[in-house]
Order: structure tokens, then C-alpha cells, then sequence
């Protein structure tokens, strides 16, 4: 059924329809709307959770890895700073390999303080073990929830996952949304079955101490789990595709990208302006596409190869920036076509919420086509000294 | 021992990890000056003080880090901590 929602209150309504048993989360701009919804619906007792309020995110994400390894589906959802807060939890949560679903509502990170968009908050957490999903548009952030629950508790994974999607710009934004039905959602997401938990009359403890004669083995063991998850992702977003109607079975999908000779690669909600700037030039005669990232954990190093290999330049926009090194999308995409003689430049852009419009879009190709890259795309230079 | 995912453990498991190979200084215990009052037993962080018959402390060298804590709180002063030697 059609409904326009706010994006948080679809997040909210999906999650709501996955049944968790646990959620504990901790408030923040612009994160709150999410978490205010599933409380009002655990208050309304239209949701059977337990919902922890806690007094910090390090205490909200500690709540979902006990309640996890006491076998519960859980959820939490963050950003920014609440994110950075949870570092340490973030580590143990996937080195312990429970599966925790957390909503990051992409937001910039201080200082200076920004309450808006960007995506440096979860690409700072990319080495933490965590499958990284990012949304378009607030269908696929609503969808990508349902997918995530059901990748990440497969036994083969036992991972925790951050569903993205861009702070304002969808989780502010009212657009019209597909819900599923409460029967729908219950034949594709079965109940949690854990593949082991805490029970007193059957001990064990989670995340022992590791001597340097195990340590090695244990983070191989997770890495591999983590590398896997892309055949269960795309498995799950295959049969999500044929009950639905709506197909996530591709990691990475390509807009207008068959004959393209210039590749835009970008992540999240700057899809949707990239798309229509490649309209125009397309109108134009100009051949240029797209390459989406939906998971950039894993990281799909072979269908990134794939779809690029027949283009001659490759501009990829970077919502985050590794400071000192480059955007963490660009290095990636690099990493993926070594070897190729396929020129790879990096745009640094939309940090703190900065706009993107049709224009930006076309310049970037521009500069893209002259060769020039590996910049801040956009910097006021009048207020550098 | 295998890997348990999730770096979980069965209770005991922690015996599989011999500590005492951290050890600098060993303690020595003289059965003549202990009075059997248990305090090294109890002050012991790993937990590797056992008894004889007698209620004479034996320790577990396997797992002994060295940490000192029975020579220090001994009242009979009948713990002596000497360098390991190779």
C-alpha cells in the first residue's frame, strides 16, 4: 500500500514490523524521529519490546550486546557523534558476532559541530566488522531494514549491520512509501533463531581473551564471515525482489552505464540528483553513467570491477574524507580496477550538509574528462587563508 | 583448542592459558614458617594457591604470573619471591 511518510517514520513503521524484542537507544539529531516513533509504539503497547532508555550511546549499543547474546532481536540507531561514542562497542559486537541492527541516520562529525549530512560517521566505523547497506532513497532505506535483519541472522553471517541512509535529506523528507503488511514481512523475516546465547543453566561467556597463538584466527574468522555475507546479501535480496516486487539482489547497480564512457560512482540519497544530471547530459549526447554502491561492507571489489571495465574515466564522489589520504569510496574503487588502465578520479564533496545540485554534477564530469581530480570539490575559496 | 565463534568459551576453558610463562619471580614458599592461615589462598588473583593435606599452600606454577601479592600479605613472611632462572 502507498502512504507518504516521513523517511524516519518508515524506518520506524519497518522496524517496528520486524518484531524487535530489545531496542535501546539514545536521542540525536537527526536520528531522534526513529527512535521517539518506536517508543510512542512500545508506550501504545503496539509493539511487544523491551525499550531500554539508557544515558548514552556506549550504554545504549552495551544494552543491544547483552540483550543479543542473551538471544533477542535488537535495534538501535545513531549518528555522528552517538556513533563515534559507541567505538568500542561497535569492535566487540562483531568480533563477538551477534547480529545487532542499527539505523545510521548519516550525519557529519565534529569539530566544527554540523548536525548535517555527510557520510564520515559509519565510513569512520568501515574496519569495525559491521555490514555497511546505504539507501537511496527512503523506500530502499525502508526495504534495506528487512533485508538486513534477515542477512545478518543467517547463520553463515552473525554479523551486525548499519542500514544508512542520509540525515534530512531522507530522514526528514516525506515521500511516498510501499508498506508491507505484517503478514508479508513475517514470510520473509522468520523469528530470531540464535545460533547461541546466554543461559545460566548452560554457560558460556562471550568474547574471551585471545592469546597472540588465537587472536589472528579469530579476526580472519570474522573477516571471512563478513566476505561471505555478500552471496547471502544477494540471495535475500533476490527472493526480496520476487515476494515484492523490489530487487536487491546486486550490491552495486548501474544507472545508464552499458555504453557510458565516463562512471559516476557515488553512495546514498547524491544518487538520485546524479541520476537526473546524467538525463541531461545524456539528452545532450554525453555518454555518462552511474555505478550506485548499495554495500560498502563487504565491499563488492569484483562487481565494481565488472561494471567499470568498459568505461574510460572514473569519477567517484566521496561524501566522507580520510584525512591525510583521500575519499574511503575513491581508495576502494581504486583498489578495485588496479591493474585497469582506467584513469580513477576522487571528489571530496557535500561535507556538512553542503548542497549537490544538477550543476555540481556535470562540473565534476567535466573536470573528470580534463583529467583533474583528487580534490574538495567546491571549496569557497575567499574563506581559505 | 578450536575456535569458538563468536570468541565464546565453555566454563574451564581458561585453564587451556598457561600464564605461568609471564612469570619473573617465583614464589617459594617455606612449609616450616606458614602457619596455614589461608591468606595467600585468598589474595591470589589467578586463583592457583591449592593445599596438602595439612592446609599447607601449594601453588600451581603453571598459571603463577609472579604478581608477588602472597609474599606481600603473608603474615609469617613464609613466601619469598626469587628471579626465575633459565
Amino acid at each position: 500500500m502507498m502512504e507518504i511518510m516521513e523517511g524516519s517514520h518508515a524506518v520506524a513503521h519497518a522496524v517496528k514490523q520486524c518484531r524487535p524484542q530489545v531496542i535501546a537507544a539514545y536521542p540525536i539529531t537527526p536520528q531522534t524521529h526513529i527512535v521517539e516513533s518506536l517508543a510512542d509504539m512500545v508506550a501504545n503497547c503496539e509493539l511487544d519490546a523491551e525499550y531500554i532508555t539508557v544515558e548514552s550511546e556506549f550504554s545504549a549499543l552495551s544494552a543491544c550486546l547483552g540483550a543479543s547474546a542473551a538471544g533477542s532481536r535488537v535495534y538501535s540507531a545513531t549518528t555522528s557523534q552517538g556513533l563515534a561514542l559507541m567505538f568500542e562497542v561497535c569492535f566487540n559486537c562483531a568480533g563477538m558476532r551477534l547480529p545487532v541492527l542499527m539505523s545510521i541516520v548519516n550525519r557529519a562529525l565534529g569539530a566544527p559541530l554540523s548536525i548535517w549530512n555527510d557520510q564520515q560517521d559509519s565510513i569512520s566505523l568501515r574496519d569495525s566488522g559491521w555490514l555497511q547497506l546505504y539507501a537511496e532513497d527512503n523506500q530502499e532505506a525502508t526495504d534495506l531494514h528487512y533485508l538486513a535483519y534477515r542477512v545478518i541472522e543467517d547463520h553463515r553471517v552473525l554479523l551486525p549491520a548499519f542500514v544508512c541512509f542520509d540525515g534530512y535529506i531522507l530522514s526528514h523528507t516525506y515521500e511516498p512509501i510501499d508498506t508491507l503488511t505484517q503478514e508479508q514481512v513475517d514470510s520473509y523475516l522468520p523469528p530470531f533463531k540464535p545460533y547461541q546465547r546466554l543461559d545460566s543453566t548452560d554457560p558460556i561467556s562471550f568474547g574471551l581473551f585471545a592469546s597472540p597463538d588465537y587472536y589472528m584466527e579469530f579476526r580472519y574468522d570474522t573477516d571471512r564471515a563478513l566476505k561471505g555475507a555478500a552471496g547471502v546479501i544477494s540471495a535475500a535480496g533476490k527472493e526480496f525482489g520476487e515476494l515484492f516486487g523490489r530487487d536487491y539482489q546486486d550490491l552495486v547497480e548501474g544507472y545508464r552505464l552499458d555504453d557510458a564512457d565516463c562512471a559516476i560512482v557515488a553512495m546514498g540519497s547524491l544518487c538520485g540528483t546524479v541520476k537526473d544530471a546524467i538525463d541531461e547530459m545524456r539528452d545532450e549526447g554525453r555518454k555518462v553513467g552511474l555505478l550506485k554502491i548499495r554495500c560498502f561492507r563487504p565491499f563488492p571489489a569484483r562487481e565494481v570491477r565488472k561494471a567499470l571495465a568498459g568505461v574510460s574515466r572514473v569519477a567517484v564522489l566521496d561524501k566522507n574524507v580520510s584525512l591525510g589520504a583521500k575519499g574511503a569510496v575513491a581508495l576502494e574503487v581504486r583498489d578495485a580496477l588496479y591493474g585497469e588502465q582506467i584513469p580513477v578520479l576522487g571528489y571530496i564533496i557535500a561535507l556538512g550538509g553542503r548542497d549537490v545540485r544538477k550543476k555540481d554534477i556535470r562540473q565534476v564530469v567535466e573536470m573528470a574528462e580534463a583529467g583533474k581530480g583528487d580534490l574538495f570539490y567546491g571549496l569557497r575559496e575567499e574563506v581559505l587563508q | 583448542m578450536a575456535l569458538g565463534t563468536g570468541c565464546t568459551a565453555r566454563p574451564g576453558r581458561s585453564r587451556e592459558n598457561r600464564t605461568g610463562s609471564w612469570r619473573t619471580f617465583r614464589p617459594e614458599f617455606a612449609h616450616d614458617k606458614c602457619t596455614a592461615c589461608g591468606m595467600c589462598r585468598q589474595v591470589c588473583p589467578e586463583g592457583c594457591i591449592g593445599e596438602d593435606e595439612e592446609g599447607l599452600p601449594v601453588p600451581d606454577y603453571n598459571y603463577c604470573k609472579g604478581c608477588g601479592l602472597c609474599a606481600e600479605e603473608c603474615p609469617a613472611e613464609a613466601i619469598e619471591m626469587k628471579k626465575e632462572e633459565k
